[in-house]
């Protein structure tokens, strides 16, 4: 209670130094394994350099013409999500503020926030399941209300209504509803598209699982589940609420490597809310980090210290891997 | 022939059982799936002042009951869509608002006991030609709206947000499955009377979740199930000269306690063939033989 305020400052920093190593030595190993499946360094060298440039603030596409990758124009049907002076208020009193930011084809943006900051309410207005009290959320250039191409956003909740119960749906059964294209009255005659739905299961490596019961699965297997319903889609934007919450240590490790997979090699716009500062750090490219304001916006390789005390007050609890732990 | 199919109005009761057995369950199996059986509940309970209502004016039940329930369903749905009230709060509103009127209605009334028991626990003798047709009309309009709205029903009831991102129109949906849900109650007063009629719409559901996986066969599965226990009961009621309210769902327990009792036999034994293979397991680990089938299939069970 009595440790100085300057002391407390330099453990955050040491901590931040491990971080920032840490992800260092990620990157180096990620490369190599690019190297070994994929042979995707171009790929990867040309993303490192435009990660920066990736961060468009709102003054930027307000001309709706700044160069994102190298002098390439930005359409607004290239920024999935932008959120434009949005307010949402619950009884009147704010849950977010005056949001003002955009996330450009291709990124992998974590929302990072303490409990009760507002990442869901931000990552539901973004799916236009709230409306927003002020501002507007506009989707792929769309306001969010009147937008009606859903086949390009896929959306996987932390959790479901219906994963508690005895639900005796099939895992296929799940899965196949991302193929939905709107009401058809002979739906249930039709055949369905066996193959994508079976591409999307394989893609989410549970193809194994097609005819299991929804309620005999794991928690993991129940998020990837739910990744194969939105793959089915194949969409621009995939939306994802604390994904590994509950997944065990390997079962995290094989959903980065897959999530990274979708990003990078299908080049889906990928949003994830997320508690893990560490994971954040290693896997996504650019971060907003949220209490009720936008706190920091911009590449993760430039979360610092000061952004982060202001997004969990003080002292601050980094969750990070200790050296010894990572290098085993 | 059995002397029970001699009576004109056993085989009209037969008849009706089996049109109310397959379309109740189909319809409970996205209540229940969503927690949401209480609505029947309600729905039946605004159906007894519905019949009350019809029998004070001396007009013809089903139809009052059938715009009682519809009214019912579309202000529950709207006061849970503007969150004017908690979803549970609204029900016990219509549940206890609806039943109070019944008791007033019935104690101004004072003179139509034995019709009324008929409605609240169910009759073999009063089901009319009228009213089979009525419950025929009924049963296809719902078929037709199951079928139609299969996959939309089944996402909804799987996540209402997700359904929606994918583009289903949730709430339009949400109101057209209350409503035929007080037309379902409606048609099988006649049967099983409004007291247990929530009873049909649940069990049978319980029982197909047991033994079938698939949202589609758990439907049709709870069709079966239904027709099945709503015939044996109409049976019972007959030669026991019961209410057939109380057989019917009786029977559907007995049925539902059966299909318990299997399973967790089947769990029991399928723990025991596990510890088996796991056994199988450690000793061919020991032996250093014939271990790899053993081993595989083990690690297979785990997965």
């Amino acid at each position: 209670m009595t440790r100085p305020l300057s002391e407390l400052c330099a453990r955050l920093e040491k901590k931040l130094m491990v971080i920032l190593l840490d992800t260092g030595w990620k990157y180096s190993s990620r490369v190599t394994d690019a190297l070994e499946y994929q042979n995707l360094v171009p790929q990867l060298l040309d993303r490192d350099s435009t990660t920066p440039t990736n961060l468009t603030t709102l003054n930027d596409t307000e001309s709706q013409n700044v160069s994102g990758h190298a002098g390439k124009q930005i359409t607004p049907d290239e920024v999935p999500v932008r959120f434009n002076e949005t307010w949402f208020s619950y009884n009147s009193e704010p849950v977010v503020r005056d949001i003002n930011f955009s996330i450009t084809q291709g990124e992998f943006v974590a929302i990072l926030g303490p409990n009760g900051s507002g990442k869901t309410t931000l990552m539901k207005l973004a799916l236009g399941l709230l409306k927003p009290t002020a501002g507007q959320v506009l989707l792929f250039g769309e306001p969010a209300e009147t937008f009606t191409d859903w086949h390009r956003i896929g959306y996987v909740p932390q959790r479901t209504q219906a994963t508690e119960s005895r639900f005796p749906a099939s895992v296929r059964e799940i899965v196949n509803f991302g193929s939905y294209s709107g009401f058809s009255p002979l739906s249930i005659f039709k055949r369905n598209d066996k193959g994508r739905v079976d591409e999307a299961m394989e893609m989410a490596g549970i193809e194994q699982l097609a005819d299991r019961r929804v309620s005999d699965l794991s928690v993991g297997q129940q998020q990837r589940m739910l990744i194969a319903r939105s793959l089915v889609r194949r969409p621009d934007l995939l939306v994802m609420d604390e994904p590994v919450a509950g997944v065990d240590a390997v079962g995290e490790e094989q959903f980065h490597l897959m999530v990274r997979r979708l990003n990078r090699d299908l080049g889906i716009t990928i949003v994830m809310v997320s508690h893990d500062i560490g994971a954040v750090m290693r896997e996504a490219t650019t971060c907003a980090c949220i209490n009720r304001d936008i706190v920091f916006h911009g590449p993760v390789h430039q979360l610092d210290a000061q952004a982060l005390s202001g997004l969990y007050g003080f002292p601050v609890d980094v969750l990070m891997h200790d050296p010894e732990h990572t290098h085993r | 022939m059995p002397e029970i199919f001699h009576y004109e109005f056993m085989n009209r009761a037969i008849i009706a059982s089996v049109l109310i057995g397959a379309t109740a369950p189909a319809f409970g199996v996205f209540l229940v799936l969503r927690r949401l059986s209480l609505i029947a509940d309600t729905l039946s309970h605004v159906a007894l002042a519905g019949v009350a209502i019809a029998l004070l004016t001396k007009s013809f039940a089903p139809v009052i009951a059938l715009i009682a329930t519809t009214g019912a369903a579309v202000s529950i749905e709207e006061l849970r869509m503007r969150r004017l009230l908690p979803g549970d709060a609204a029900l016990a509103v219509f549940l206890y608002g609806a039943l109070a009127v019944a008791v007033v209605l019935i104690s101004i009334a004072d003179g139509f006991n034995s019709t009324l028991f008929s409605y609240l626990f169910g009759s073999v003798l009063t089901v009319t030609q009228t009213d089979l047709w009525w419950m025929a009309t009924l049963t296809v309009v719902i078929t037709l709206f199951l079928l139609m709205f299969s996959s939309e029903l089944a996402q909804i009831t799987f996540d209402s947000d997700l359904a929606r991102i994918n583009g289903v129109r949730v709430h339009l949906l949400n109101l057209g499955l209350a409503i035929l849900t007080g037309a379902t109650i409606t048609v099988s007063m006649r049967v099983v009377g409004v007291l247990l009629v929530g009873a049909l719409i649940v069990i049978p559901v319980l029982i197909s979740i047991r033994i079938t996986t698939g949202l589609a066969s758990t439907v049709v599965t709870s069709s079966i199930v239904g027709v099945f226990v709503a015939v044996i009961g109409m049976v019972i009621a007959y030669y026991a000269d019961i209410a057939p309210g109380g057989s019917v769902v009786l029977s559907a327990i007995a049925l539902l306690l059966m299909v318990e009792a299997g399973a967790f036999v089947l769990h029991l034994k399928d723990r025991h063939h596990r510890r088996l293979i796991v056994d199988g397991h450690s000793h061919a680990h020991e032996s250093h033989a014939h271990g790899a089938d053993v081993t595989s299939d083990a690690n297979s069970k785990h997965d």
